[in-house]
């Protein structure tokens, strides 16, 4: 009953989107305030419609209805609470209904903090969130239907792939579709300013934070994903290149972009158009994701059922959001009033000169991505593009944006005169060739290594240099203080984020670079030494979990200073799916990390496979990324950037 | 001069964009499963290649299948690949209608005959190739791959992977009995 009831809110929830898109668009046709503001209501109604279909289905799941056929295909009665209720979007129908959720969330969101906005920009903005909702509504409700029922209901559930069961990635897609979700209010945003003909002040103080507050969540999410790539998938590596990882990583770089020319836009009223085409894109590349991950075009490893005749549905929205967004831009744009002029070497330049790499970047990314394809078109033959074409291009394309980064924002706006900012950057420039030799002439390193290293401490110097100079270098303590206290927190924000970059390049090089791998049979009772940790073999037995079982091996780690450990690496079979998964187990430090991977039994009695990797300073790439995330939050919490501009403070 | 030129600039994001989704309509549209390899060898004889004997079982060699009456398969398969297993089963079910030859790849002796003591077997004929040189001629580069094969020592059809159940219910046997139904 209850899950009838859930599919018929999210019918009713179909209507109210449609009039959500029509009732702005005539009033604004017939100028009729009333017809405007009933908008924001009806955006509103439609959220909570969505939640209590959402929620009828969570309810389906926690209480193990298997007469729901989805709920059959994902789920086990004998599965925990927690990986019930990701369940519900561990699978295709369920994660669009959360893609659903949110963005009428979304929707509900700038209704209620956007009151302040002129009436005909934000109802023109529901319209067209509006509009996503019924086209992603009715995508669910024809071809992807959640609440169908199965006649003879399975006493069991057929299981849920357990590679998925993992704290991470339960709550990897929230986050995930937070920050793909988010960046369709800037993309209605942009087609709403279009409409509209002008780009307002108001309009820019908008784009900013929200455009920042995806950034964030899509950025959590990423990380989450990746994290949970490096525990599960036993293999110790942390991002594959794979399509489905693409998919996210596009937008990203896109948002990263409309992120800084945003910033652009918001200081010095210019690059309006340029950022409008960004949020196009930048929601593009998260429709795009849609199509690639479900649609079955390209290869993945990663477990969403394919359909053809889905994948034609989202090829449908995406030429018309997409094309229609572009079409729009492309009549409209030239009209648009370009802003104030500025130098080259400026401010401005530099973040011109960062959009454009991380454009290229996206792009190259997309062509990476998507040369499988191309090439099968153009000469049909198979390809598949590994890791080595994204590291052979990308780095070098992020070199000169880290470059840059440490010192742009040292530049002043408009005209910025080189001789003022020489010194620092030769000073920073020193400072981080001495740092980074130092480590290199100690430990030994490729020149990969070097360059790593000095691009991380290049950028910290440069970042932590412009902070003192913002402060006062030479001020006395209690003037630095007080000055660092009345910095803006957008300062802070943008320094921690930078930082955090610096962190992650950190933690790549050196997990790369000083990486021990070693992969051979180990006897019960044999004594290992890996750099100078110690490790024995002490034991393996059978144990059992909730919904598996499993050969578990103890080992013995006993560190330089001394200090005694147990490692547990699993190798799990899951009965309900017949799957074999390997639980590695992760001694995790500051500094370094040990993975140990149980791998089959061999022949030679009680000697088993193992695979064991030394990965120091891996976990910096998680806690950098996690920084950069800080730094959005830092900034968003800034009160220039308050996500309902134009509200009355209380 | 310079506004046309603005008025063009704006519309090369959307040209790009239809380009893009051309390749992707192409694509869709053709549906096929880019996991799916096409074999240069389609509609070709069965190559001739030497193959060593497993001790206890026949020799299969493509001789075998230049005078069959009826469509058989060919399989590649090792004891130390799991998707092997999995698949065996399926094998097994099949090997009442239809005759299986085995292609035992990279594989070593013991190991090879403890597996088809264990799981029961599926081959009528198996041929071992120790080294893989041999199945370079069929364009092998993983187990399992299935070759069906007509009556007259064609290979129809290749698999690449396991079978499994909707493999063999979707694509196998329906070949099989496509070839069955073929006059000779």
């Amino acid at each position: 009953m209850i899950i009838e009831l859930g599919h018929f809110l999210l019918a009713l929830a179909l209507s109210l989107s449609i009039f959500q898109f029509l009732v702005p668009v005539l009033g604004v046709k017939f100028n009729s305030d009333s017809m405007m503001k009933s908008t924001s209501i009806i955006a509103f109604m439609s959220f909570i419609l969505v939640l209590f279909s959402f929620l009828s289905l969570v309810y389906a799941y926690i209480t193990s209805d298997f007469s729901v056929s989805l709920v059959t295909k994902n789920s086990h009665s004998l599965k925990p609470l927690l990986y019930k209720i990701s369940g519900v979007w561990g699978n295709h129908e369920g994660s669009l209904l959360l893609w659903v959720l949110i963005l009428t969330f979304y929707s509900a969101a700038v209704a209620i903090l956007g009151r302040r906005l002129p009436l005909k920009l934000l109802s023109l903005v529901l319209s067209c969130q509006g509009l996503i909702a019924a086209a992603f509504i009715s995508f669910i409700l024809f071809t992807s239907n959640p609440f169908v029922r199965v006649f003879f209901p399975n006493a069991e559930g057929e299981g849920f792939n357990p590679i998925l069961q993992d704290f991470g990635l339960a709550i990897h897609p929230p986050f995930l579709y937070l920050g793909y979700v988010g960046l369709s209010v800037t993309f209605s945003f942009s087609i709403a300013a279009l409409l509209v003909g002008k780009v307002d002040t108001i309009w820019v103080k908008w784009v900013r934070p929200w455009t920042l507050i995806a950034w964030v969540f899509l950025t959590i999410g990423i990380a989450l994903g990746s994290w949970w790539a490096y525990r599960e998938l036993g293999w110790g590596g942390w991002w594959f290149w794979d399509p489905v990882e693409n998919a996210s990583f596009m937008p990203w770089l896109a948002a990263t972009a409309l992120l800084h020319s945003s910033i652009v836009a918001e200081k010095r009223d210019t690059l309006k158009a340029w950022t409008i085409l960004l949020a196009i894109i930048a929601f593009s590349f998260c429709l795009l994701g849609t199509f690639i991950v479900r649609s079955g075009v390209l290869v993945s490893v990663h477990a969403f059922a394919s359909d053809p005749s889905r994948g034609l549905y989202i090829l449908l929205l995406l030429v018309f959001f997409t094309g229609g967004g572009l079409a729009l831009f492309a009549k409209r744009a030239p009209y648009l009033k370009s802003g104030s002029l500025f130098k080259p070497l400026s401010r401005e330049g530099a973040l011109v000169i960062n959009n454009i790499i991380f454009t290229s970047a996206a792009a190259t990314v997309l062509l990476g991505t998507l040369y499988p394809i191309f090439i099968d078109a153009i000469n049909n033959s198979k390809v598949s593009v590994g890791p080595p074409y994204f590291e052979a291009v990308f780095i070098p394309l992020m070199v000169p944006a880290i470059l840059l980064c440490a010192f742009s924002p040292m530049l002043s706006w408009k005209r910025a005169i080189i001789d003022n900012i020489i010194e620092r950057i030769i000073a920073v420039f020193i400072c981080a060739l001495f740092l980074a030799s130092l480590i290199i002439i100690i430990h030994g390193g490729s020149a990969s290594a070097f360059l790593g290293l000095f691009l991380a401490f290049w950028l910290i110097c440069g970042t932590l240099y412009e902070f003192f100079i913002k402060v006062g270098i030479k001020s006395s303590f209690k003037t630095f203080i007080q000055r660092a206290l009345n910095l803006p927190r957008s300062a802070y924000g943008m320094s921690v984020a930078h930082i955090g970059v610096a962190i992650f390049i950190i933690g790549v090089t050196v997990s790369s670079a000083w990486r021990i791998d070693i992969e051979k049979p180990i006897i019960l009772g044999e004594k290992i030494i890996v750099k100078d940790i110690e490790l024995t073999f002490k034991d393996i037995k059978k144990v059992e979990g909730p919904n598996w079982n499993a050969d578990r091996g103890e080992f013995e780690i006993i560190t330089s200073n001394g200090a005694k450990y147990f490692l547990y690496p699993e190798r799990r079979f899951y009965p309900a799916s017949q799957v074999n998964t390997s639980e590695p187990a992760i001694m995790s430090g500051i500094f370094s990390d040990l993975y140990i991977v149980l791998g089959e039994s061999l022949k030679e009695e009680d000697s088993y496979a193992f695979r064991i990797y030394y990965s120091p300073f891996i976990s910096w790439i998680w806690f950098g990324i996690l920084l950069m995330a800080m730094g959005g939050i830092l900034s968003l919490s800034d009160r220039k950037h308050r996500l309902g501009y134009g509200l009355k403070q209380v | 001069m310079k506004n046309k030129l603005k008025y063009f600039y704006s519309y090369i994001p959307l040209i790009i964009f239809f380009i893009l989704v051309l390749f992707f309509a192409r694509q869709l549209i053709l549906k096929e499963d880019p996991s799916e390899l096409p074999s240069v060898l389609i509609d070709e004889k069965f190559p001739s290649i030497a193959l060593s004997e497993l001790p206890g079982y026949k020799v299969f060699s493509n001789k075998n299948l230049i005078n069959a009456n009826g469509p058989s398969l060919v399989n590649i398969w090792s004891s130390w690949c799991v998707p092997c297993k999995i698949e065996h089963e399926y094998l097994m079910s099949m090997s009442n209608n239809i005759i299986i030859y085995g292609i035992n790849y990279k594989d070593n002796k013991e190991d090879a005959l403890k597996v088809l003591e264990l799981n029961g077997n599926p081959f009528y004929a198996i041929g071992a190739d120790r080294d893989g040189m041999q199945s370079i001629n069929l364009g092998v580069y993983g187990v399992p791959e299935t070759f069906i094969i007509d009556r007259e020592g064609n290979i129809r059809y290749r698999h690449v992977g396991p079978i499994l159940e909707y493999d063999m219910e979707k694509i196998i046997l329906p070949i099989i009995n496509k070839i069955k139904q073929e006059r000779l």
